[in-house]
């Protein structure tokens, strides 16, 4: 008698720590994998940020010297193409981020053609909108930088949350999947260096 | 065996001096002038800490001045951002901090300086008002030595631009009569001074037969040369309180000479 309630009282006991574990592991996950979605909101929007900074840097350089017609619509295509793909954070894959990075990595060598075309203009050096442009677009290759960062950090994150013992159980239970990373192209990893 | 333990030796040891060389690595250190390339003096750095204090205590908005000889690899920007990431520069939620980061030795190009504001101050302070700041205020003194003149011609400029961002909310706070407290004690300490100082007059006036007025212009004017030693107390900025935690998402701008 007095054996089969100790029985029933440790199988409570486990019964409870296995709810109440489950239930922290799951808001836990649910916490790190909306951390992760919204931090590609972030990445997001620094890439457009560069992508809005673009036609008026277009329209300066156009003032200084028009007939670099090849490379200014090289860019503006780039550009176009960039914005063009985004992701739908429910899809967020390695497939569908490989596919973004090829994106604005194709903006980002259009636009160091460009940089390398306006070494050959002194005055466009010079213009006051031209230098304040630079800095922002500067400023901007460096929030992507962060943004990328702070994306594989907080995937990072989740990723070692999700595998570690016991919550490795709970999150195949519930369905919870390794996020992949925004992985560097090659010689992507650095942010382009803009110099001018 | 003891070869494997040599070696291991070697690379704690050189971990542990690599470490303690780079800024980054450090713990954050609690104040808002750190002068490691020492180009300031101790009054001009103290004059500079006291007005970031004062700054932070009225605004929470933090501004961190730091002078390096070495950038640990990172270029500019990226170690200046870097490092209001990891030290938490600004308020946690409001994102108000700001590192303006001078590296003053170094050859041609090999000079640097950059503004990095907090998401919080990206709005106020972007990209090309910080470039601007950079070019025009700091640079032209700092291409003459005059680094302490670039330094706060610079901060001068962050802080006026700032000012209007954010207000210390534990400052608001107490409107109420506890704001008059200062005066009133400095107003009893003048009354208490001029009382003092009227009975010397009149036994002054009294003892060289001259009058009131005649005697305190004396006594004023004779008092006046050793005025100067108060100078020194100067108006303390207060302590500083720490970083608050705030982030920083990679934005500003500096130059090189």
């Amino acid at each position: 008698m007095k054996k089969s309630w100790i029985i029933i009282g440790v199988v409570g006991l486990l019964i409870v720590w296995l709810i109440s574990s489950s239930v922290g592991s799951y808001n836990g996950m649910v916490t790190r994998d909306e951390g992760v979605t919204g931090q590609w909101a972030q990445v997001e929007n620094v890439y457009q940020r560069r992508a809005d900074l673009i036609p008026n840097l277009v329209n300066t350089v156009k003032g200084y010297a028009a007939h670099e017609k090849e490379t200014l619509e090289g860019v503006i295509a780039a550009r176009a193409k960039a914005t063009q793909t985004t992701i739908d954070p429910s899809k967020l894959n390695a497939e569908s981020i490989k596919q973004f990075a090829a994106a604005q990595d194709g903006l980002s060598s259009a636009l160091s053609k460009l940089m390398v075309v306006v070494e050959r203009y002194p005055d466009l050096k010079a213009n006051q909108n031209f230098l304040e442009l630079q800095a922002q677009l500067e400023g901007t290759e460096n929030r992507i930088a962060v943004e990328r960062k702070k994306f594989n950090d907080t995937a990072k994150d989740y990723n070692t949350f999700i595998r570690k013992f016991p919550k490795n159980l709970f999150a195949g239970m519930f369905g919870f999947e390794k996020r992949d990373y925004f992985e560097s192209q090659e010689g992507s990893d650095k942010a382009p260096e803009v110099k001018f | 065996m003891k070869q494997l333990f040599t070696i291991l030796l070697f690379l704690t040891v050189f971990g542990i001096t690599n470490a303690q060389d780079c800024l980054l690595d450090k713990k954050p250190v609690q104040n808002l002038v750190q002068d490691y390339a020492d180009v300031l003096s101790d009054v001009e750095e103290q004059g500079l800490r006291n007005a970031l204090n004062r700054f932070n205590d009225t605004t929470s908005t933090q501004i961190l001045v730091v002078t390096v000889n070495d950038l640990c690899g990172y270029d500019k920007a990226e170690f200046t951002y870097t490092l209001g990431e990891k030290w938490g520069v600004g308020q946690k939620g409001k994102n108000n901090g700001i590192v303006v980061m001078v590296k003053p030795h170094g050859g041609k190009g090999q000079r640097h300086v950059f503004i990095a504001p907090g998401y919080g101050l990206e709005g106020v302070l972007p990209d090309a008002i910080a470039k601007r700041i950079v070019e025009n205020e700091m640079i032209p003194r700092f291409k003459e030595n005059d680094f302490y003149g670039g330094i706060a011609n610079g901060v001068a400029a962050i802080i006026s631009i700032t000012s209007g961002e954010y207000t210390a909310d534990d400052y608001v706070k107490k409107v109420t009569y506890e704001k008059y407290i200062p005066f009133l004690f400095i107003l009893f300490i003048f009354i208490l001074i001029m009382i003092v100082k009227a009975s010397r007059t009149r036994k002054y006036a009294h003892t060289n037969g001259m009058g009131f007025w005649a005697a305190w212009a004396l006594m004023n004017a004779s008092s006046r040369s050793h005025g100067g030693s108060f100078g020194n107390f100067g108006s303390g900025g207060g302590s500083f309180g720490g970083f608050g935690g705030g982030s920083f998402g990679g934005g500003g701008s500096g130059g090189s000479w």
